[in-house]
């Protein structure tokens, strides 16, 4: 493996790979994302595999098995280049005909997309409506590249933004870059990046850290392992240069342990990464060092929470710790520590290579660029889309979504897992924007959009996000683990028809105390589910409560 | 060779009590569980109290203090599944192991477990085992699937 010294030494690199690269060449691109995999899109790949080898195809097709493509509906994924042709549902007895129609520059119509209504054939990417309504910018190399390849990433563009960094801008340049480009963080709250950039970099302490949140701990959330399975290096490079602006020399990525395909595509990346002199010392020539550790998350919500997961990461148990204490300025061993979810760090790259404007003009007037949203539940098309800030829900799940499935009619949608909310249906021209779903009483949280139909329980789904959070939560502040216990008490008793009078009053207290009274955002956001069923949904729970109660 | 790859782990992290979750995760992969006698020996190898790394060991959910069945069986109870229907794949999981989440059988063939959400919605609900994902399942087919884990 090469290791470049220089800025120059990669470039003339990256000249030769793409040289040798002929573009025009037929490809096929095998989706191994969570859902293809669950679906056995590894038998489709072996198959490819061996019939590649029978036919001696070798140098006039090429295979790549990829990250998640996004329309895990209709799993396992296949894309066939140049022209970007797209087969769904694809099993290892397509394959012969998947390539010969590849060679021959034509389509194999059994297995293309097929309008439900019109019954329409499609065959390119670009013009199927669950792909031609997204700007998928963050998402859209995976199919493109190999995660295990670094030469892959660098063939589409990788680390171009690393070396303008470094070579003709100052840290001070690179923040003002990420300032002006309004970015703001994907994990949940959607705090401004440069401005925690800022203040960790502006913490007297000399040793300071930079860490990627790739926890998602949020249920029916899927979008940052497909981003840091498909496309790791995308997210280091975003590290790399966070923590040159900071000036931090270490970095952590956080990230599930349960996830096999992602832990060997981060370590594999990790260590291409030292090895092509990305990471280590005196990175480019240009003096300076950066090293990246891998930490496990082992299995509790909690620990994607910032001062639990730096606790972890020092190797003790998650607790949190009150907010008054920031963790930029006294995170990691007390050391400023400047956190971001995976897909903010993400973005970084672009933001640098193209600059603060144009990533600004994408989006709405307060949430700049494109959300990945993870879309499931009782809808058509489940999967992970790229949408630009601002999108209307109904776009998001009618037109790219496919509506409801089973011809039901939309009931509500809930965004942000068990810290988020519900959304009446009325609410379907909303749009995906940090303020304007908060403001609502559904923040996005990290981007998981649940679709439910007419049929859907409302006072079940409070129960069970509430749970859920029992289950999770650490126990060290009273406020959380007693207030939470008792609203699902509550919850229950509705749910089977013991519903009583005041129960909603009763509710609506315990929300607001344990809001007040936690320590952590996981208690201080517990009752949100609860607050927008009250909000939403209280016809629904009176009539429960109403229909069931015999006692007063 | 178990023996041997847990030495191995805790000799490589000798001195290294920031490595306790790092070490307590090696050896449940490599074990399945951590025996208290391995728990002593990580304390004392790396320099923190048993307390500690008893803490650790009962408050994150990865790991188990009690020896697991050959076969692990995780059925997703995250959001998509359960609004798809996670709750009747897991009481149909339920009797047809006779298990509880959480419990293994006295032949010491089935751990089940309810996991939350991981990740593939698209196919829920989910029937894990050992790893691999068995999706979009329905009850009727879980003895089918649970057959082919002798
Ligand atoms: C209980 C809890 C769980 C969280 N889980 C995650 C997570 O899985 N991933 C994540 O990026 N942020 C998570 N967060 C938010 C983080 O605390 C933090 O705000 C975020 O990682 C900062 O990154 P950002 O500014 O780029 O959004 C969680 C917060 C709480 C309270």
């Amino acid at each position: 493996m090469p290791k470049f010294n220089t800025a120059a030494e990669l470039e003339q690199y990256c000249a030769h790979l793409l040289a040798a690269r002929d573009p025009a060449r037929p490809c096929i691109a095998v989706c191994a994302g969570a859902a293809c995999d669950g679906l056995d899109s590894a038998a489709v790949a072996q198959a490819f595999t061996d019939e590649i080898a029978r036919q001696n195809l070798a140098g006039r097709l090429d295979l790549r098995v990829t990250g998640c493509h996004g329309f895990c509906e209709k799993g396992p994924n296949v894309i066939a280049g140049p022209q970007d042709i797209c087969y769904f549902e694809v099993t290892p007895g397509d394959v012969p005909e998947i390539i010969r129609a590849t060679l021959a520059g034509e389509v194999y119509e059994a297995k293309i997309y097929r309008d439900p209504e019109t019954r329409e054939k499609i065959a390119p990417m670009s013009e199927i409506p669950y792909y031609k309504h997204q700007v998928r910018l963050l998402i859209g190399d995976n199919p493109r590249l190999d995660p295990l390849k670094i030469d892959d990433y660098l063939a589409v563009g990788g680390y171009a933004a690393l070396v303008k960094a470094l070579t003709t801008m100052t840290p001070d340049d690179v923040l003002a870059e990420v300032k002006r480009a309004d970015l703001r963080g994907r994990g949940g709250g959607g705090f401004p990046a440069g401005a925690k950039w800022e203040t960790t970099k502006n913490a007297p302490e000399k040793t300071k850290y930079v860490i990627a949140n790739g926890h998602e701990g949020e249920s029916a959330a899927f979008m940052d392992r497909a981003m840091l399975t498909g496309n790791p290096h995308k997210v280091i490079e975003g590290l790399i240069i966070g923590a040159y602006a900071i000036g931090a020399h270490q970095g952590f990525i956080y990230t599930r342990h349960d996830a096999p395909r992602l832990v060997e595509h981060v370590k594999a990346a990790l260590a291409q990464a030292e090895a092509y002199g990305f990471l280590g010392e005196n990175i480019l020539g240009s003096g300076f060092d950066f090293k990246v550790e891998l930490h496990f998350d082992v299995g509790i919500f909690v620990s994607g929470e910032s001062s639990a997961l730096m606790r972890s990461i020092e190797g003790n148990a998650p607790e949190p710790r009150p907010k008054y204490i920031r963790t930029s300025v006294s995170g990691i061993w007390d050391k400023p520590s400047n956190l971001n979810n995976v897909e903010t760090w993400a973005n970084v790259p672009q933001i640098i290579a193209r600059g603060a404007e144009w990533f600004a003009g994408i989006g709405s007037e307060k949430s700049k660029g494109t959300k990945l949203v993870s879309l499931s539940g009782h809808i058509v098309n489940s999967g992970i889309v790229e949408v630009p800030m601002g999108t209307t829900l109904r776009t998001l799940i009618f037109a790219i979504g496919g509506g409801v499935r089973d011809g039901k009619a939309l009931k509500a949608v809930h965004f942000g897992g068990a810290m988020g909310g519900s959304l009446p249906v009325e609410y379907i021209d909303a749009r995906l924007d940090f303020d304007e779903m908060s403001a609502l009483g559904a923040p996005i949280g990290a981007g998981g959009l649940l679709v439910m139909n007419e049929d859907t329980d409302m006072v079940d789904i409070a129960r069970y996000l509430m749970d859920f959070l029992v289950r999770e939560s650490c126990g060290k502040c009273v406020p959380c683990r007693e207030g939470m216990f008792q609203m699902l008490k509550i919850l229950t008793g509705i749910a089977e028809g013991r519903g009583r009078k005041f129960d909603l009053e009763r509710l609506a207290e315990l929300a607001e105390v344990t809001s007040l009274g936690s320590l952590c955002a996981l208690g201080k956001t517990s009752a949100a589910p609860v607050k927008s069923m009250l909000q939403y949904f209280r016809d629904e729970y009176t009539a429960r409560i109403d229909a069931g109660s015999q006692t007063p | 060779m178990c023996e041997q790859a847990v030495a191995a782990i805790i000799e490589n992290h000798r001195g290294q009590p920031e490595a306790l979750i790092h070490v307590l995760t090696a050896i449940q992969h490599e074990l399945r569980w951590l025996p208290r006698e391995v728990l002593a020996r990580v304390a004392e190898a790396l320099g923190v109290p048993l307390s500690q790394a008893l803490q650790i060991a009962s408050f994150y959910k990865v790991f188990s203090l009690t020896p697991k069945g050959r076969h692990e069986v995780h059925v997703c109870t995250g959001m998509t599944c359960h609004l798809c229907g996670g709750d009747r794949l897991l009481a149909k999981v339920e009797e047809a192991t006779g298990l509880k989440p959480g419990e293994t059988d006295a032949a010491g063939r089935f751990t089940l477990e309810r996991g939350s959400c991981l990740g593939s919605c698209s196919i829920g609900p989910e029937l894990i085992v050992d790893g691999r994902h068995h999706g979009r399942m329905t009850p009727e087919q879980v003895e089918v699937v649970l057959a082919q884990y002798p």
